[in-house]
């Protein structure tokens, strides 16, 4: 069973089947963001007190929080650049400092949540606050996902194996960045 | 496009890559974890054929308390209005996501779009057996709720809360948790199936196979593969917000704690309705591939099929609040739905005529197949016909959570996912198992299942429009509901429920003894144009071992005025 079947080496579509892949796989997990942030944009909208209850969340450390996403994107980009260039080991350094960034921002995300816990505001102390965990969990377990398939990626990529998998894992990493780019202004900055 | 790939490259390919064949596989890795797509096809159909039979008694259980209330039931025993509720919920909801969504897209998909595009497999083979593993692990989830304390779910198939949120309100707690688990579980397995549906049919078509060369049966599970992936999401995250109002004590659709129990109905609705052409798009392709075949004319506006596809794809999604026209939505929303719930017959009337218009003239055979795939025009019509009533809101507010709508969407899912499945199955069964299916014991099947199919559900749209409602345990509860001759209808129709049960038997002994001991089928028995049927029957891994086909038409190229014979494969060239 070790053989590729020749399907998966064709690409009439003028793409490599693995990134064709990727776009879809964005394709269906933006349906599944806009279901949780149109509800909750619905709710805001018809609940005024929402905004009292977001007053109660740290912009600053939002805005750190998305400091650090971002240049973990920088850093993934480089990595593609070089997986180009077919330089798997530096591929591979840079993607495990695209690891550190996500890395960063979980432990940002679990001062924060702990310090708002702390102080009463769990998920279950409002339909505010249900959506705030719900909403930035979500997001965060996609961290996660990506990290770990980012470890492989970069197991492989040193090695000089499947060199083309870093951008594929780049492009999902770019997602989970612009929906947290959706996610900083619907929970922290809007009043 | 399809140009990249040289053709020589391909007869190349196929000895130095790929050596299928070479590697006597283990049991197991052919049977129980295997990468070939036609055997990941047939642990979703026996899959999705046996929830079918639990389904099939679910409603056997339920329809027999109906028709003789208070009785013992064989094989079930006493039903109590708690069991009740726990099979309606899981007839409804088996039925749809374990069997019609497993037959139709993942077994349907499975088998036929490599074998008509002209590729070995698919493109990721182990996202593929993953997508299996998934969808089994759902199936197991679902039924194992029957055995947990206070039983399976019983808040209706589309989980309304708050009955579905509270234990206290559903009398199931563990049974809710278990039921939206499997749903959410189901539909992760289908996104990764439909993701590598959708990009092998991208990428993977034999060199010279341009779009409009593409079976209509692939095309329709392609688009269906996209109406899923695009329409599930909101519900995939409905269900987490379900689960955490279930279990963390989160108020997402308690009205109590500031929630909204109408945001679930738009997040599963905006999911449910798509899901309806999800489901009615593979049927219809596997129509049109049928009933060209056994007219042998070309299929008349192959565009026009697919155009009315995508266009009633695209009004699926805004559609979806028809269902809530009771539930308390402003009237001039109401008004707007109406509208764009109108405007879907458009296409789907439009694709009826255009199959009309292919038998028009054509040299029509009434093997088994066709006799399904005619069946599927003549059933699916009075589904859609009774839809125009309830999509329409002042019908509605009449109309609605009555056996008017019961039957009206019984009429729609039955041609879909049983008529349709039937057709496709008894047309592809020589190409799938190598012998033909005995056409005698299929006839047979096929009339002793469609007449009291009509049975059970025509009595149904009267017993509606006479206001009997939905959901309720026993109607002698309500002396207006239980008139002699509305308890004879129903009784009527559980008899004819009973004799469409044993019909399904004779489809099982057809299907065994014709697998075991059929005549030998030849590679192309029905003389179809498309790819399919240029590979040995059944095909083996790898389909192709001597060499993928190349194309060079479109697959319906019946009864050409300059051949000879009255068909034109599409391999052949030119």
């Amino acid at each position: 069973m070790s053989a590729t079947p020749i399907a998966t080496t064709r690409s009439t579509a003028g793409m490599p089947t693995a990134r064709l892949a990727v776009w879809w796989i964005i394709a269906s997990e933006i349906v599944i963001f806009g279901g949780v942030l149109g509800s909750y944009i619905m709710h805001r909208l018809a609940h005024g007190i929402w905004a009292d209850y977001a007053a109660n969340t740290n912009p600053w450390i939002g805005l750190f929080n998305t400091f650090v996403l971002l240049t973990s994107s920088l850093a993934a980009v480089l990595a593609h650049q070089a997986a180009e260039r077919g330089d798997g080991q530096r591929a591979a350094n840079l993607l495990y400092a695209t690891c550190g960034g996500g890395l960063v921002f979980l432990c940002v995300k679990a001062y924060e949540w702990s310090y708002e816990i702390s102080h009463g505001m769990t998920i279950t102390a409002n339909t505010f606050w249900s959506f705030y965990y719900t909403a930035a969990g979500i997001h965060a377990l996609h961290v996660i996902a990506g990290m770990v398939l980012m470890l492989f990626t970069a197991s492989w990529a040193k090695k000089n194996e499947h060199l083309h998998r870093v951008e594929i894992i780049g492009i999902y990493w770019h997602f989970v960045d612009v929906v947290w780019i959706f996610l900083f202004p619907l929970l922290y900055i809007a009043k | 496009m399809a140009e990249s790939i040289p053709v020589e490259e391909n007869g190349h390919h196929a000895g130095d890559h790929r050596d299928h064949g070479h590697h006597e596989m283990s049991f197991s890795e052919k049977y129980i974890f295997p990468l070939d797509h036609k055997m990941i096809a047939m642990q979703y159909m026996f899959t999705g054929m046996f929830m079918a039979l639990i389904g099939g008694f679910f409603a056997y259980a339920f329809r027999m308390q109906l028709a003789f209330p208070g009785i013992e039931v064989p094989g079930w025993g006493v039903v109590s209005p708690a069991d009740y509720n726990s099979l309606v919920t899981n007839h409804g909801t088996i039925m749809i996501f374990w069997v019609a969504m497993p037959v139709l897209i993942a077994a349907f998909g499975n088998y036929l779009i490599p074998l008509m595009i002209g590729a070995d497999d698919m493109v990721f083979p182990k996202i593929n057996r993953l997508s299996y593993q998934v969808f089994l692990l759902s199936a197991i989830v679902i039924l194992s709720a029957f055995f947990v304390e206070g039983g399976a779910f019983g808040g209706a198939w589309t989980a309304y809360p708050p009955l579905s949120t509270k234990a206290e309100y559903s009398l199931t707690g563990l049974g809710s948790t278990l039921w939206i688990t499997a749903v959410f579980l189901e539909f992760v397995a289908f996104l990764l199936g439909g993701i590598n549906f959708i990009t092998t049919c991208m990428n993977s078509r034999a060199p010279g196979m341009k779009m409009w060369d593409i079976p209509m049966v692939v095309w329709m599970i392609v688009i269906a593969s996209i109406l899923f992936m695009l329409s599930v999401g909101p519900l995939l995250a409905g269900g987490i917000m379900m689960l955490f109002d279930q279990n963390l004590g989160t108020a997402f659709f308690d009205p109590d704690k500031g929630g909204d129990p109408i945001l679930w109905q738009h997040l599963f609705w905006f999911f449910g309705h798509p899901e309806v052409y999800v489901v009615l798009l593979p049927a219809v392709g596997i129509v049109a591939d049928v009933m060209t075949t056994f007219s042998r004319k070309k299929l008349f506006g192959y565009k026009t099929v697919l155009y009315t596809a995508i266009g009633t794809g695209v009004l699926s999604f805004t559609v979806w609040a028809h269902h809530q026209f009771i539930a308390g939505i402003d009237p001039r929303m109401a008004n707007v739905f109406t509208v764009t719930t109108l405007l879907i017959s458009v296409p789907i009337a439009e694709m009826m005529f255009v199959y009309i218009a292919t038998l028009y003239g054509g040299s029509i055979t009434l093997t088994t197949p066709m006799l399904w795939a005619l069946a599927f025009i003549f059933e699916f019509l009075i589904g859609g016909i009774t839809g125009i009533f309830l999509g329409a809101s002042g019908n509605d507010i009449y109309m609605h959570d009555t056996y008017f709508v019961l039957a009206h969407f019984h009429y729609t899912f039955y041609p879909i996912a049983i008529i349709g499945t039937y057709a496709g199955f008894t047309y592809w069964f020589p190409k799938m198992f190598g012998r033909m299916m005995n056409d005698t014991l299929g006839k047979l099947h096929f009339w002793l299942t469609i007449i009291p199919f009509n049975g059970i559900f025509l009595p149904l749209f009267v017993l509606g429009a006479a206001g009997q409602h939905r959901r309720i345990y026993d109607y002698q509860n309500f002396p207006e509901l239980a008139l002699p001759w509305m308890q004879d209808m129903r009784q009527f129709a559980t008899v004819m429920l009973l004799i469409m049960l044993g019909a399904q038997v004779l489809f099982f002994y057809n299907v065994i003894t014709s697998w075991m001991s059929g005549e030998k089928a030849p590679k192309n028995p029905w003389k179809a144009n498309s790819l399919e049927w240029t590979a040995d029957s059944p095909p083996p891994h790898g389909n192709w071992p001597e060499g993928l086909p190349n194309c060079y038409r479109g697959p319906y190229e019946y009864s050409h005025p300059d051949r000879e014979e009255d068909y034109w494969p599409q391999n052949e060239p030119a």
